[in-house]
């Protein structure tokens, strides 16, 4: 891949071109399946457009010193990370060169979430701090399941390289890999019922309590951002391997969208669980999912 | 004004996030408040979300007759709300302190402690003329961000269907008094 073509994958598709109406797109798609859900109507389309419009034209409060310098800075990381790994994604077949591999994606999808605890912790609201810790937790618990998920499908194929691990045939390894995804999304997107790092009107708004104005619109951002890659990773590992890039465009988008409903549905069915029994549940139930996957990894890698 | 102010004042009124908060209310219009926000009312149609910090929120919602200990929490809060902002004062309590008036705990009405832009009549307003007087107050907002217009309280009209005749006070035969009865 030469570098026009890194350029296009970043700032056209699946990159910023693309990804940041995605994300106004399923963030309104989340609002609206909520809204359907309980009898309502919900949302207008462009309300996420309007919302992120109208926080640029807040004011902040005033900052001061490293804390305040900070406190900027983080939102901005979360986008930028988001954005990178949104443009990581191996959605259209490329042609040698430098093609990103799982390490960076994973770094990538994981600095949003750590932006959030330091977010928390350097607000110095007693909310933020809350959150934070919670959100912390939370990570710890999920991760492992989400980090082992991936690292088996990886070790089956003997690669890091996401190029090939796009490529991967349908087995019954993969499917297990793509299900242990799927169970760590809700808390990674903090949505019902792993909700509670940001457990609105519980703690105030948790690690964004103090956030304002074009701060909370980054916030925003990155968590539509969060949305699309995230789908998105499940989609490119479920899609089958097409030649044709606009047919492998096209199922990329329907199988995230595809994703995004089902997770949205789930949250709107959901109440939100306290962290003794998230935590409970990541450790107990989806360890399962992990160990299965890491034996048959290492099964198929004796029999190849 | 160009594009990019026109589109600001768009989304500023699309787009009202709410902060609720009670300054000794009996309750009942805070309940009007989250009513307004339930399947039959459906205020999200207009964008409006509750939203759990202050310094999220466009719009400070009051209810109830500013107590003595509400009087400091609420000009907290109003500072807390970043600008541009409006307030809406829900009830006829924050308006006038009502029922409650002259009562040794309250130090009200609202408008003596923070400019209020939308007063929202009724003991307790109906939940449609709560989201009548929150997109009144987005409109507000709008302009006074767009325009810098000084602060020029509204009140709104009462909502609500009229008297209907089922109760007791517009039924002609019913027992106006306790001597009238056998
Ligand atoms: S206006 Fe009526 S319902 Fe509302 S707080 Fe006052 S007394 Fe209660």
């Amino acid at each position: 891949m030469n570098l026009t073509t890194a350029l296009a994958r970043f700032l056209i598709f699946p990159g910023l071109l693309f990804a940041v109406p995605a994300a106004w797109f399923f963030l309104w798609v989340e609002r609206k399946a909520v809204a359907l859900m309980q009898g309502r109507i919900g949302p207008p389309f462009m309300q996420p457009f309007y919302d992120f419009i109208k926080l640029l034209g807040k004011d902040t409060p005033p900052r001061s010193g490293v804390g305040g310098l900070l406190m900027k800075l983080w939102p901005l990381i979360a986008v930028s990370a988001a954005a990178g790994a949104v443009g990581l994604l191996p959605v259209l077949p490329s042609s040698g060169g430098f093609e990103g591999d799982l390490i960076l994606l994973l770094a990538l999808l994981e600095l949003p979430s750590m932006c959030i605890i330091a977010a928390g912790f350097s607000s110095g609201s007693i909310f933020g701090e809350i959150g934070s810790a919670r959100e912390a937790a939370l990570s710890v618990s999920y991760n492992v399941v989400f980090l082992l998920a991936i690292v088996s499908i990886a070790a089956s194929q003997h690669t890091f390289r996401l190029e090939a691990l796009a490529k991967l045939p349908a087995s019954p390894m993969l499917w297990l890999g793509v299900v242990a995804i799927l169970v760590c999304l809700p808390a990674k997107l903090h949505i019902n019922p792993f909700s509670l790092p940001n457990a609105e009107q519980e703690i105030y708004s948790g690690p964004m309590t103090e956030y304002a104005g074009p701060e909370l619109a980054m916030w925003e951002l990155s968590h539509g951002l969060e949305w699309v890659a995230a789908t998105g990773l499940v989609a490119t590992l479920a899609a089958p391997h097409l030649t044709l890039w606009w047919l492998a465009a096209l199922v990329f988008v329907a199988l995230s969208f595809a994703v995004v409903l089902l997770l949205s549905v789930i949250a709107a069915a959901t109440a939100r669980l306290a962290i003794d029994t998230t935590v409970r549940f990541y450790w107990q139930c989806t360890l399962i999912f992990a160990v299965l996957a890491i034996s048959s990894a290492l099964f198929m890698r004796f029999r190849s | 004004m160009n594009l990019w102010n026109r589109l600001m004042c768009y989304s500023r009124r699309r787009s009202p996030w709410l902060f609720h908060m009670n300054g000794g209310s009996c309750n009942g219009c805070d309940i009007e408040l989250i009513a307004s926000l339930t399947p039959r009312y459906d205020a999200e149609q207009l964008g409006v979300r509750l939203e759990g910090s202050p310094r999220h929120a466009d719009i400070l919602c009051i209810t109830g007759p500013v107590t003595h200990n509400a009087v400091n929490a609420i000009k907290t809060v109003y500072g807390q709300v970043c600008g541009p902002k409006a307030v809406v004062a829900i009830g006829s309590c924050p308006a006038t302190t009502n029922v409650f008036i002259d009562s040794r705990t309250l130090d009200g009405p609202l408008n003596r402690h923070i400019p209020v832009d939308v007063f929202v009549p009724g003991c307790p307003p109906r939940p449609d003329a709560i989201i009548l007087g929150v997109a009144k107050a987005a409109e507000i907002l709008a302009e006074r961000a767009a325009k810098k217009i000084p602060i020029d309280p509204v009140v709104m009209p009462l909502v609500g269907p009229p008297c209907n005749g089922a109760c007791a006070c517009s039924t002609p035969n019913a027992p106006k008094s306790t001597e009238e009865q056998p």
